[in-house]
């Protein structure tokens, strides 16, 4: 393996997870206050439907689909064993791909074409949006000319990836891809990369625990027993809200 | 029995005079930033009128509070886990900006910096979002006293179920009346905006009822916007995260009143503490609607009650609000007399501010001096020479509560669920007091009749010169009854001085600057 597929598949991981997880944790610690979806949709509501509710969709369950080839790659196997579930399999995913296309093509207009969004637009907006463009079209073209995705995915850059987790980096089998094959992984780790200074942080702060919470909530400055017991001193009752 | 504190407030809406000063003082402490131009934390509406954003009342657009099911339970009209969090990519129910106004400002520079030419300059309005020129289609109230315009007055959404015949009589030329609707966050008991949190950043402060939204938790899910039926929970599309009215918490704490009562020039607002049962708040707030007002009032408890006072202490409530719950300006209006009503109960979102119902304006009415009319005619009513007058004598300036200027169904649709009975008991208080007073200082009515009224609406002479004290004489102390934050047993609140403005909620020390 040569020198530049050791740093783009060895180097290049680790350097993106490292920033990832040092840049999270810094920005979320240090400027929390900038940590949000930062939606536009108070100021142009109508072009934002056709197309923030395909791209979300559609990279949801792309995403998904990823992850779940990486974490359990046997069973996508075992489901591709029969011709038609892998057809299923491979147009579903490709369905939703077109849909993130869509969207991030009617994100991107709208973001450079509405005035009033513009205002609310900055370099990573459009850096991240170019990012994922160039993903999702290598994404697709993956799709359509390297079939099929879904098997080789589960066999051979599932084993990839765990071993970069694991860290015992074994690239061999990605050096030999195809080269939108390549522009795919090293995007990936790109996006992973920048995903700390982009507005994308607001999937990490996605809010699954309202599901589990009850509808109202009620905070107390202080705990409103122990303060009025002289036995307690303040400084057992912590504010649960600082 | 969960008893809680709750600062309410009371607004007297014969008394406002709709100057919109306290909305300037509100906007120059807290919403003169990028961002939050738009947002009106305090704003007074004309009514009839279509208020902000425009017609913010009709719930079929904008999807907001509670609606009773079947089985009687409630759920968010349009939000909640299911709904928000499947519209969470885009919100159908959302307002947009076209909805409240594109904030502006004009470019005065061109004014003195104008080259020469042949036209006079002009200071063009230029869009504060995007700098470009604009064309001014709505601003901050918009319809200000246009009572009677057929796009705003007739557009109302509380004089749906008035007959078109109503709607003609109320809109008469001779007829034809407004009064003002300053409005706050209500600070509700089971508020819309803290249930459709999705990140649970909205809350409601134990001690003192206030509900804030922490700016550190909120991730612009802007589910709050939709869900508050009264349109307080503001966007704020600069930094990204909703904003709403803090109650000048921070002014509060420190024993000075907020900024809109302190400013409010005609002395109309109220404040106090009421004690309530926290336990009741799931029940009250699925009640039928006919039974919506009383069950909210039947919350709020007895301050001088024994087993109230005892069950508040077990609760952590200091004395000092306690004795302020006693003394409270807001419980008189709203349980002792029975005289002030939440703003669109049917929200049931349980408002815990509360509206005195407008009786002004009275109106004298023209008659023609001859006979009878004549014989009642008091001394000082004045007459035309062509025998027209201005009939000022006391009857016909109030004559009954169904003549009343603002039919009872408009008025019951706003404060009382529909309720017209419940609406003109109010009005019928407001009325004896002021035939009683009238009594008192002018003296063209007699005594007997004057008790009579009094004794109809079961007021007493010494409650109807309270209610008199308190909305006419009232000195500041006497509206404004709340005891400072009790910093001796909360040293944390000490903690983080560095607040800023625009850091609503509890204060952090970082910038409030929009993410990347």
């Amino acid at each position: 393996m040569d020198a530049s597929n050791l740093f783009l598949f060895v180097g290049l991981p680790y350097i993106a997870f490292a920033i990832f997880l040092v840049g999270t944790i810094y920005r979320y610690r240090a400027t929390g206050f900038k940590v949000s979806s930062l939606s536009s949709q108070f100021l142009e509501g109508r072009a934002l439907f056709w197309a923030s509710v395909p791209f979300h969709f559609g990279i949801l369950v792309v995403f998904l689909g990823h992850l779940t080839a990486f974490l359990i790659p046997s069973g996508i196997l075992a489901w591709n064993s029969n011709p038609v579930r892998l057809l299923v399999l491979q147009v579903t995913a490709f369905a939703f791909g077109i849909s993130v296309l869509v969207g991030l093509v009617g994100l991107i207009y709208r973001r450079l074409t509405n005035p009033r969004v513009k205002m609310v637009t900055n370099n990573m907006d459009i850096v991240i949006e170019l990012m994922l463009l160039v993903q999702t079209g290598a994404g697709l073209y993956i799709g359509y000319a390297h079939r099929w995705g879904a098997s080789w995915f589960a066999a051979d850059l599932s084993p990839y990836l765990w071993s970069i987790f694991l860290f015992r980096p074994e690239a061999t089998a990605v050096a030999a891809m195809p080269f939108a094959i390549k522009l795919h992984i090293v995007n990936a780790f790109l996006i992973i990369a920048v995903f700390p200074f982009t507005r994308l942080v607001h999937i990490l702060v996605a809010p699954f625990h309202y599901i589990s919470r009850p509808y109202q909530r009620v905070i107390w400055n202080w705990d409103r027993n122990l303060v009025r017991n002289p036995a307690s001193a303040w400084t057992e009752t912590r504010p649960r809200n600082n | 029995m969960d008893i809680r504190a709750q600062i309410s407030m009371v607004f007297h809406l014969d008394k406002c005079i709709g100057c919109h000063t306290c909305s300037i003082a509100c906007k120059n402490i807290w919403t003169d930033r990028k961002g939050v131009e738009y947002q009106w934390w305090n704003n007074v509406e004309t009514k009839p009128g279509t208020g902000y954003p425009s017609k913010w009342e009709n719930q079929d657009i904008y999807k907001g509070g509670w609606e009773r099911n079947q089985d009687g339970t409630i759920q968010l009209r349009g939000a909640g886990k299911g709904k928000g969090l499947g519209n969470i990519f885009h919100n159908p129910y959302l307002p947009t900006i076209e909805d409240y106004y594109e904030p502006f400002t004009y470019n005065y520079l061109n004014l003195i910096e104008a080259p020469p030419g042949d036209d006079q300059p002009t200071a063009r309005p230029v869009s504060m979002i995007t700098g470009e020129p604009i064309d001014v289609k709505m601003g901050p109230n918009w319809d200000d006293d246009l009572s009677g315009t057929p796009d705003y007055a007739r557009n109302d959404p509380n004089m749906a179920g008035l007959s078109p015949a109503e709607r003609q009589a109320m809109f008469e030329l001779e007829r034809l009346a407004f009064f003002y609707l300053p409005r706050i966050c209500n600070h509700c008991l089971n508020p819309g905006c803290v249930a459709s949190c999705p990140s649970g950043a909205i809350y409601k402060r134990g001690e003192d009822g206030i509900v804030l939204i922490n700016q550190k938790v909120c991730r612009a899910w802007r589910m709050c916007v939709t869900a508050c039926p009264y349109k307080k929970s503001y966007y704020n599309w600069h930094t990204g995260k909703s904003e709403k009215c803090i109650l000048c918490y921070p002014r509060l704490e420190a024993g000075y009143a907020p900024a809109c009562m302190h400013s409010c020039v005609g002395r109309i607002r109220y404040l106090g503490v009421m004690l309530y049962d926290a336990d009741q708040i799931e029940k009250t707030a699925a009640v039928p609607d006919s039974e919506l007002v009383n069950a909210q009032l039947s919350m709020i408890l007895d301050p001088f009650d024994p087993e109230v006072i005892q069950a508040a202490k077990a609760n952590g409530i200091a004395d000092s609000t306690i004795k302020a719950a006693q003394n409270s300006p807001t419980y008189k209006f709203v349980k002792t007399w029975g005289m002030a009503l939440p703003l669109h109960p049917e929200f049931r979102t349980l408002p815990m501010l509360f509206y005195v119902p407008p009786l002004l304006p009275v109106m004298a009415s023209v008659t023609e001096t001859d006979g009878a009319q004549k014989a009642k005619l008091n001394p000082i009513a004045k007459t035309w020479t062509d025998n027209w007058l201005y009939d000022t004598s006391t009857e016909e300036l109030w004559g009954t509560v169904e003549q009343a200027r603002f039919p009872l169904k408009y008025m019951a649709a706003m404060f009382t669920a529909g309720d017209e009975k419940a609406m003109a008991e109010r009005i019928k208080k407001l009325m004896a007091i002021r035939i009683y007073r009238r009594w008192k200082t002018v003296g063209d009515v007699d005594e007997a009749k004057a008790r009579k009224v009094l004794a109809d609406v079961n007021l007493t002479e010494l409650q109807a010169e309270d209610v008199y004290y308190l909305t006419s004489l009232a000195k500041f102390n006497d509206r404004f009854v709340i005891p400072p934050a009790h910093r001796e047993q909360a040293h944390e609140m000490l903690e983080f001085v560095g607040d800023r403005r625009g850091s609503t909620g509890f204060g952090f020390r970082e910038t409030p600057a929009r993410g990347m």
